[in-house]
């Protein structure tokens, strides 16, 4: 069985920019918004989908919801073109903008949930069922009642999340979910949507900024810059292209000079306390081992990579490639 | 294959009554949206009520100093007044809000409309529904009801279908004006005032006799942007007054034509719209 459920060759989406130049005379550019994508994601898959301001990231998401046409190039969601099939899609997908509610301002919360029921011809009992589901998983129990323009922004994006489940889609995209929230409401919408991808099987692709959303959702991450995926694989391999180092931070019993160490980088140095940087991929164990026999040590730790780092790293390297 | 609620063939592509049913579903969420603030719903209501009156007030005021006004008596003029303001004031309450649709583009806002299994129109059409341009409804309405009363116009059954057929056509004509109007939003940055200009402007304009314009003008209420088909023409036979422009008598009776070639022009503009948003984007 062909388990794929978005499929995209060879697209590109270019735009025509007309800028003033002059009295009368216009330049007329075409930007190339998103230049020759590939990639398909299984029915199933959780992929983040991330990328630099302005590297196409939305464009796509909007093209695979029907919302915009692509220049050339082929695209499916279940088979079927986004754009011709824009109606009978969109009742199989959920869409979440992260900086766009589609919740009523002056109405209570559950209002938008009805309507969100009538215009998806949700079946009573499968609305009902999933509501409940989504009240006690986003802990919405008493905003239900509430009007969406006191809710705070953590509230609203639990909110709007809900709103685009209820009817059970197949596929759920989510653009920059947890954008400007508080940390409690972040956990709570990862855990949440963890789960809906493990329980239901929903097919997540979501846009971020927030590294953290890909770490602890996503198995499988794809990079896009200037219009092209310039990575897809898991989060391991990201660190190992962008060539990410882990760092050891040593606390000494007394003032040394800066320690030199093969196969590690000093990348610190304050009082008792130095930094040590060396390659993600390699092991801790043995640098451990030789600054034991070597200093006397009062602490020692390892601290992982900002994935932030490592993708300003691939991400240069990607514009000096072009 | 994950489970879908619906067979293929309700969830295909044309399906009127579902768009219906959706238009009337986002009408009544705004509508009471708007009741949860209700002292301002019914100050803008009355506002909205009396300064549509404020134009017949003018018209009034000149019948204060004159006894006809291109050759109409002041019920006559009434029955313009009332007819244009009604139709107008129908279309603004149904549809008028799509002016807005301009806003809705520049902040992309129109995604969200994309996305859901609706169609556009439908969404766009219900959105930011007013309840209060109501009030525009019964202050023309209650005029036309006044001049209808005044005119003793010798009623047959064909003059009674003629007049509503005029506030049906008369609605769809400045609906089809605003839907069609609003498509412009998709490729213009301001397109609000060349629709206001056609909307507002022309019923203000069919407020008045056609006898007192330019024959230019009437013609282009005939041939152009068909606004004569709302009042002017079926008027002319109900209330018995001569053509300026001598045209067939039947052009009286051809309302239903204009507006149907109203609607399909609007549809396909609006499609055209849509088509530029879809390869375009915000």
């Amino acid at each position: 069985m062909d388990d794929a459920l978005i499929e995209v060759e060879g697209v590109t989406k270019s735009f025509v920019v007309r800028r003033r130049a002059g009295r009368f005379r216009r330049t007329r550019t075409v930007v190339d918004a998103v230049a020759g994508l590939d990639f398909t994601v299984r029915r199933g898959e959780m992929v983040g989908y991330i990328g630099p301001n302005g590297a196409g990231k939305s464009t796509t998401i909007k093209m695979l919801t029907g919302i915009l046409l692509p220049s050339s190039g082929r695209l499916r969601v279940a088979g079927a073109d986004p754009v011709r099939d824009r109606v009978r899609l969109a009742q199989r997908m959920g869409v979440v903008f992260g900086q766009r509610t589609t919740l009523w301002w002056d109405l209570p919360l559950r209002d938008s949930y009805e309507l969100a029921r009538r215009i998806y011809r949700i079946p009573d009992a499968t609305y009902t069922r999933n509501l409940a589901r989504c009240v006690e998983l986003l802990e919405l129990e008493d905003l239900l009642d509430v009007p969406v323009r006191q809710l705070s922004l953590g509230q609203r994006m639990r909110g709007d999340i809900a709103a685009a489940l209820l009817h059970e889609p197949e596929v759920l995209y989510l653009d920059e979910p947890t954008i400007g929230l508080d940390v409690v409401s972040k956990r709570r919408v990862r855990e949440f949507l963890a789960r809906v991808n493990a329980e239901r099987g929903t097919t997540v692709l979501l846009t971020t900024h927030d590294l953290t959303d890909i770490e602890q959702l996503c198995s499988r991450v794809m990079v896009i810059d200037h219009g092209r995926v310039v990575y897809d694989g898991g989060l391991d391999g990201l660190h190992e292209q962008g060539r990410s180092e882990r760092t050891l931070v040593v606390d000494l019993e007394r003032e040394q000079p800066p320690i030199e160490l093969p196969g590690t980088r000093l990348v610190r140095c304050e009082g008792t306390r130095q930094w040590l940087a060396f390659p993600a991929s390699a092991s801790a164990a043995p640098l451990v081992a030789a600054l034991a026999g070597r200093y006397a040590l009062r602490d020692l730790s390892v601290r992982e990579p900002e994935i932030e780092d490592v993708i300003a790293r691939m991400y240069g390297e990607a514009v000096v490639a072009v | 294959m994950a489970e879908t609620h619906l067979p293929l063939w309700r969830s295909g592509r044309w399906e009127p009554g579902h768009a219906l049913r959706c238009y009337g579903h986002i009408v009544r969420m705004w509508i009471r949206a708007a009741l949860a603030y209700p002292a301002s719903f019914w100050m803008t209501a009355v506002g909205n009520m009396l300064l549509s009156g404020l134009d017949f007030a003018v018209i009034a005021v000149m019948f204060l100093h004159t006894h006809a006004l291109g050759g109409w008596s002041l019920p006559q003029v009434a029955f313009l007044y009332g007819t244009s303001g009604l139709t107008l004031g129908l279309a603004d309450l149904l549809v008028g809000s799509m002016d807005q649709l301009g806003v809705r583009v520049r902040d992309g806002s129109v995604d969200t409309v994309l996305v859901r299994p609706v169609p556009a129109l439908a969404q766009i059409a219900g959105d930011r529904f007013a309840l209060r341009r109501l009030g525009r409804v019964t202050q023309s309405g209650a005029v036309l009801v006044w001049s209808v009363a005044h005119l003793h116009l010798d009623w047959t059954p064909l003059k009674a279908l003629l007049l509503v057929s005029l506030v049906i056509c008369g609605t769809v004509i400045f609906g089809s004006v605003f839907v069609g109007g609003s498509a412009f939003h998709f490729f213009m940055a301001d397109a609000a005032e060349v629709q206001n200009s056609f909307t507002y402007g022309g019923a203000t304009m069919l407020q008045y006799p056609p006898t007192i314009y330019a024959r230019d003008i009437v013609r282009g209420t005939v041939y152009g942007v068909p606004l004569a088909f709302v009042n002017w023409l079926p008027a002319l036979h109900l209330l018995g007054r001569p053509d300026p422009l001598g045209l067939p008598s039947w052009y009286a009776f051809a309302s239903p034509i204009a507006a149907l070639l109203c609607v399909v022009v609007a549809g396909l503009l609006w499609r055209t719209g849509i088509r530029s948003y879809r390869s375009t984007g915000s």
